[in-house]
């Protein structure tokens, strides 16, 4: 059973960052496009996403359940040493959700607009960049149960430069995937191109900062590239994502099918996590000095994993058809707006 | 203010919003579906105009629910670590079947405010209808969390070790239906009276008159039934926490002295130092015969708990008397309205009839959050009954107080912005919902 909730885990995880990352993408791609076309931009996007957000995040309370019901300490450890960036991160969520909702449901369409508008661009920008923030620092082997004062325990545990790129790097994938995903959304020929340009762009910046990933790494001393390249499934899932992204390359020049683009971005982000996570398997905390929070090792007791697996597998045969369905009703941007 | 104090704060500021949107988001789409079902029935485009104003009201309660919510699940760990570390995997199972209710809803919900017109109406109806379940489910089952803090189970406590942890055990706590269900008809009230009481406002105002009368009727009927049966549910409730928690019903009671014919406090000042209550009125016996049915059986008062086990008193008593007092006047205002819907049609058209709906616009709120206080500060010190204590269970980090002034600040911003969009939702009525000729 315990390898099920593992594997619900890992799937709410990489759901939130396709889907969840997706969303924030829509924001990101907001803010860096330029003014004259931000409405049309924003018009798409919000035709694509309005009915699925919501659902989009609920991945997030799906992994941070199991992890509090099946991995008490790992939760509270994460939750206690890194406190701060939860908190940044939480007033992201906050902040987004209702300005996305807000700047709809306004029954009058003035000035107030803008604020929305900014809030939701902004808000969009930092909640990714703390999620990844705090993805790096877990791996980072910086928290420290054992520290007594406040900066060790509570502000290098993530304020580094490798959890500071994980962070960047995380807000070029949201952009890229949103991207990737509203090029479909259009029927525009100017705009398709535009969002085109805007997935390339995205797809070097993620490129870019992917790279200061590993530089930080090295600055830092965390032996990053042995994690990903000395096991072969590693090696298989990076040789993969790359190999794709030449296919979806070619595909973006030549005009190539939405749909099959769409899989292949997705694909690029599934092999990444696999190769980030598969090394490390049991474990997904590193403590300072080498310890480890281990899923097998810090897992509840067996009725609880028990009984988690079981709530897993019930809420998703509800959940999943539902979800399929709606996905599936609201796939061409011809919303009836009321 | 210190950083346990800061803590507790953020928590009780952190609830004591979610709670509100909370209930709207589980009650109003049963509102919803009535409308929605008498248009699909009549045919009738007010009734469509209504659920259609109602649902904007729904999104944007719904949206800041989802959000706070979000945020509490990470708030539980972030303030309460010790707590999570051991109550976790034991309470846990309600939080794992409430996320699938929650992401059920959330896609009813997607369905719902965008299926017009797309969909069979029968099945857009039903959407509404499943937000609305999914919703009544999942506050169900965060109440039977809360539950368990208040009658802990499913778990032998040797040695300050949880051993045989049984999560099913855990949520059918002693405490999950009587909570639950007090939880849910205070939610149908609160929700009824404040929603009726703007259309009352919206009538007397002569806005909109036909449109606001129509709408008024469906929570108006919705609070005054919820305001009935909520003294039963009352009554369970306390009785259930005289037999799981003297200590707590001593507190509401302001119930300082073990004694034969245990007397009923109404208002009055309690003084923790003294031990006794001053200005109240005492009705004698009555409290014996609330808990036990007999006028003699004495209560036990807090003279028989140790002193570092004993609630807070004067706050718990008077969130109680405010909880109970409003619940009361919600009660006559219920009654008022059966006689004129029964036997005094004339009374309908009568602004005072409507003059008191529009002053139990808050009351229902009022009463759940004064609820809420009763609950939450009448188990201190424990967090976990008798279990753990609250003060062992806070976050080793410093600094919690610019924490909570910052939260504070995002929720104080967040009702402002809420009520300032309701306001306009409210103000576009007549441009919106009711026009003479329908632009859809």
């Amino acid at each position: 059973m315990i390898f099920v909730v593992m594997a619900y885990l890992w799937a709410a995880i990489l759901l939130y960052i396709l889907l969840g990352g997706a969303d924030f993408g829509a924001g990101i791609i907001e803010l860096f496009t330029s003014e004259k076309n931000k409405a049309y931009t924003r018009n798409t996007m919000y035709q694509a996403i309005g009915p699925i957000w919501e659902a989009n995040h609920m991945w997030l309370i799906i992994a941070i359940v199991v992890l509090f019901v099946g991995f008490p300490e790992i939760y509270t450890t994460i939750s206690t040493h890194l406190h701060i960036p939860l908190v940044i991160m939480l007033f992201g969520i906050i902040a987004r959700g209702t300005a996305f909702t807000f700047r709809h449901y306004d029954a009058v369409k003035d000035n107030m607009q803008k604020v929305y508008n900014r809030i939701f661009v902004y808000s969009s920008f930092v909640t990714p960049f703390f999620l990844g923030v705090i993805a790096g620092s877990a791996v980072s082997g910086r928290i420290d149960p054992a520290a007594n004062n406040f900066l060790d325990a509570y502000v290098y545990t993530w304020l580094n430069w490798f959890s500071v790129t994980v962070g960047f790097f995380t807000v070029a994938i949201c952009g890229y995937l949103a991207a990737i995903f509203i090029i479909g959304e259009t029927d525009d020929e100017n705009s398709r191109v535009r969002f085109i340009r805007k997935a390339k762009q995205m797809n070097l910046a993620a490129a870019v900062f992917g790279a200061l990933v590993f530089w930080a790494a090295h600055a830092e001393g965390i032996p990053l590239d042995k994690w990903m390249f000395d096991n072969p499934v590693g090696i298989i899932a990076i040789v993969a994502a790359i190999l794709s992204l030449a296919v979806l390359w070619y595909m973006l020049l030549r005009k190539g099918k939405v749909i099959i683009i769409r899989v292949l971005a997705g694909f690029q982000v599934t092999m990444i996590l696999l190769a980030i996570t598969i090394r490390h398997y049991p474990n997904i905390v590193i403590l300072k000095g080498g310890q480890y929070l281990s899923l097998l090792e810090h897992a509840g007791q067996e009725k609880t994993i028990q009984s988690l697996a079981m709530a897993l597998l019930l809420g998703s045969l509800l959940i999943l058809p539902a979800l399929f369905y709606l996905l599936y009703s609201f796939r061409k941007s011809d919303i009836v707006e009321h | 203010m210190n950083d346990f104090l800061a803590a507790r704060s953020q928590m009780a500021l952190s609830l004591g919003f979610h709670i509100v949107f909370s209930c709207i988001g589980m009650v109003m789409p049963f509102f919803m579906a009535v409308a929605h079902f008498l248009y699909i029935r009549t045919g009738n485009d007010t009734y469509k105009n209504i659920t259609r104003a109602w649902s904007k009201g729904v999104a944007i309660f719904f949206a800041t629910g989802a959000v706070s919510g979000t945020v509490l699940s990470f708030e539980l760990g972030l303030l309460w670590p010790e707590f999570m570390k051991h109550a976790g995997p034991i309470f846990g199972m309600p939080f794992s079947l409430e996320g699938t209710a929650f992401f059920i809803e959330a896609i009813a919900l997607g369905f719902f405010l965008y299926g017009w017109g797309r969909f069979n109406q029968w099945f857009h109806w039903i959407t509404g209808v499943v937000v609305g379940i999914s919703g009544l489910v999942s506050g169900i089952l965060v109440v039977a969390a809360n539950a368990w803090m208040n009658s802990p189970a499913g778990f032998d406590f040797v040695n300050g070790q949880y051993l045989n942890i049984d999560p099913i055990k855990a949520m059918f706590n002693d405490a999950w239906f009587s909570q639950a269900l007090h939880m849910c008809i205070a939610a149908f009230a609160a929700t009824g009276f404040a929603v009726a009481g703007i259309h009352a406002l919206m009538i007397l105002r002569r806005r909109n008159i036909a449109f606001h009368t129509t709408a008024f009727r469906i929570p108006a009927l919705f609070a005054c039934i919820a305001a009935v049966l909520q003294p039963l549910s009352g009554d369970i409730s306390a009785k259930d926490v005289a037999h799981r928690q003297p200590a707590k019903l001593a507190a509401m009671e302001a119930h300082f002295k073990t004694e034969s014919a245990s007397p009923l406090v109404i208002g009055g000042i309690p003084d923790p130092v003294a031990k006794e209550v001053k200005y109240g009125v005492e009705i004698p016996g009555l409290l014996s015969f609330m808990v036990y049915s007999d006028f003699h059986t004495p209560v036990k008062g807090l003279d028989q708990i140790p002193e570092d086990e004993q609630p807070p008193v004067a706050i718990t008593h008077y969130a109680f008397q405010v909880m109970v007092g409003l619940g009361m006047i919600m009660l006559a205002i219920a009654a008022c309205y059966f006689v004129a819907i029964i036997k005094k049609k004339s009374w309908l058209r009568m602004p005072w009839l409507l003059r008191l709906f529009v002053i139990a616009t808050p009351m229902g709120f009022i009463a759940v959050e004064a609820g809420w206080t009763v609950t939450e500060v009448g188990r201190q010190p424990w967090i976990i009954n008798g279990v753990m204590r609250t003060a062992d269970a806070v976050t080793p980090m410093p600094g919690i107080v610019y924490s909570f002034y910052m939260f504070t600040a995002v929720y104080i911003s967040l009702s402002l912005i809420v009520t300032f969009l309701l306001y306009r939702q409210i103000r576009m009525v007549p441009e919106i919902y009711d026009i003479k000729t329908p632009a859809l």
